[in-house]
């Protein structure tokens, strides 16, 4: 067994468009998720817009630079995570296939001694 | 004296390596670990079989040799609690559908979670037992090169937990196709392996239509090897090959495949149908140019890619005529730079005696390819042709 973070890479101005209707759907598929998948998953969260973040960054020499925003500028940033348990990549694959992110898609990493 | 012991030891290498290499790697539970130890047994075979004899199966021999090995080294590692398994282990039963090992190491190669060059790489190191200089040879990058990218996939395997096994049978076809379009690219880029794992998946997979296509696909392109190149390194069309060089046997293998592999309409199932009406043509004029366009048009409903709509309008052309074909040439992007776009609609120009455009056309794709062979050809077409 190990774990595995799937991350949830959301557009969003993509979120921005939406009339709420598609959010309203997404929060369903996500209990529906949950609930399909609960033996599986061991943590969950969603994460602010990306405008609310703040990076830190070392300097070098011992102090922190802070800025406001993400730490890399991309067109899909990171809006939840799962944390789940699987057998092996294609269980976690197979679960991660399931989460909804209908303005991007999910990347899956393991965890390192995540056993 | 020829050193019989020897040729013993590398014909098991060429026969033997990928099922003794499966073996090992289940016992192992390590690609690495695994790959040392079948090293070492086909370095023991050298010695103990000079003193002792070939053995009766050599596979069965160097198998036991490198999985005893292997079974040592985890012992005393699993004393040291040195690490866990880096190959998650097989404990599924429905396995038993695909009984030889060598599959599940197919299937590892070629996980989608690996990038395909990594795929390619670790199937010609894994499953042929080429080392990395002889694939960097073949894919013309440096050896640390194709080292490093081995030695990276390796790492994504054991870390991210990619099971040794036969995929599920939701993912079986869906893997099946990343296994064949590796094999595919490995002889498209001119590696004789391509035809030998051919044979192997063919065999391991006697089930998949697909399988059955790429085989045939492979062995009708190959059987016409010799004819495509003349004594002087030219190019030669397929228009204007001396049939009498394409190899008879590898046709005759091919084309018992094809009913077969046509069954399912899949994409090499296809290609190999196509290839096969060449294969049947006693001479160019005698090819059945419709059965073939019909060949592509079902190609193009199931596989859009301007490749397959650029060859299908060669058919096309041969069908109703160059002008036809000639409108039928896909506009697309990805091919820009595509030097057999440029020389295809330069080959139509020429049939419809439009030489000045027929020119410039054998000019831009002169500026799409560094090939040896297409170059001669191309720049024979507008010193002698157009």
């Amino acid at each position: 067994m190990g774990k595995y973070l799937v991350m949830i890479y959301d557009d969003e101005a993509k979120w921005a468009a939406d009339d709420g209707s598609v959010m309203a759907q997404n929060d369903k598929n996500h209990r529906a998720f949950v609930e399909a998948n609960g033996a599986a998953i061991r943590d969950a969260g969603q994460l602010d817009e990306s405008t609310t973040a703040t990076s830190i960054r070392t300097d070098g020499n011992g102090g922190y630079v802070v800025t406001d925003g993400v730490f890399a500028e991309t067109r899909e940033v990171m809006g939840g995570y799962y944390l789940i348990e699987a057998a092996d990549l294609d269980e976690a694959l197979a679960i991660a296939k399931q989460v909804p992110s209908p303005m991007g898609g999910v990347e899956v990493r393991p965890l390192v001694n995540g056993d | 004296m020829a050193d019989l012991v020897a040729e013993a030891v590398a014909a098991a290498h060429v026969s033997e390596w990928a099922a003794v290499l499966a073996a090992t790697a289940r016992v192992a539970a390590d690609l690495d670990l695994a790959e040392d130890c079948v090293q070492d047994a086909y370095a023991k075979a050298l010695v103990h079989w000079r003193e002792q004899g070939v053995p009766r199966r050599p596979g069965a021999w160097l198998t036991t040799v490198a999985t005893r090995r292997a079974l040592e080294h985890r012992r005393r590692a699993d004393v040291a609690r040195r690490k866990l398994p880096l190959l998650v282990p097989d404990e599924d039963p429905a396995d038993q559908t695909f009984p030889d090992d060598r599959l599940r190491l197919v299937f590892t190669c070629c996980h989608p979670a690996l990038s395909q060059e990594a795929q390619i790489a670790l199937t010609l190191r894994l499953v042929c037992g080429l080392s990395s200089a002889e694939i960097a040879k073949a894919f013309l990058v440096k050896e640390a090169t194709m080292q490093a990218r081995i030695t990276r996939a390796k790492h994504k395997i054991s870390r991210t937990g990619i099971a040794y096994r036969i995929p599920h049978v939701p993912e079986l076809p869906e893997r099946i196709e990343a296994v064949l379009d590796v094999v595919h690219l490995v002889y498209t880029a001119g590696n004789q392996w391509g035809i030998d794992l051919a044979r192997m998946v063919r065999l391991l997979l006697p089930a998949s239509a697909e399988a059955a296509g790429l085989l045939g696909l492979l062995l009708l392109t190959e059987a016409r090897q010799a004819a495509r190149v003349d004594g002087a390194g030219q190019l030669v069309l397929m228009e204007d090959q001396d049939r009498r060089l394409w190899d008879r046997g590898l046709i005759a293998e091919g084309l018992e495949l094809v009913p077969e592999a046509v069954r399912e309409g899949g994409r090499f199932g296809l290609m190999a149908a196509i290839a096969a009406v060449h294969a049947e043509a006693g001479c160019w004029e005698a090819t059945d140019w419709s059965e073939i366009l019909g060949l592509y048009e079902l190609l193009f409903a199931r596989w859009p890619s301007p490749v397959v709509g650029l060859n299908r309008a060669v058919a096309v052309s041969y069908v109703e005529g160059p002008a036809a074909g000639l409108q039928q040439l896909p506009d697309d992007p990805a091919l820009a730079t595509y030097s057999y776009l440029y020389s295809t609609r330069a080959e139509l120009l020429r049939r419809l005696g439009r030489t000045e455009e027929a020119r410039a056309a054998y000019e831009e794709a002169l500026a799409f390819t560094t090939d040896p062979v297409e170059v001669g050809f191309l720049q024979g077409r507008l010193t002698r042709d157009v």
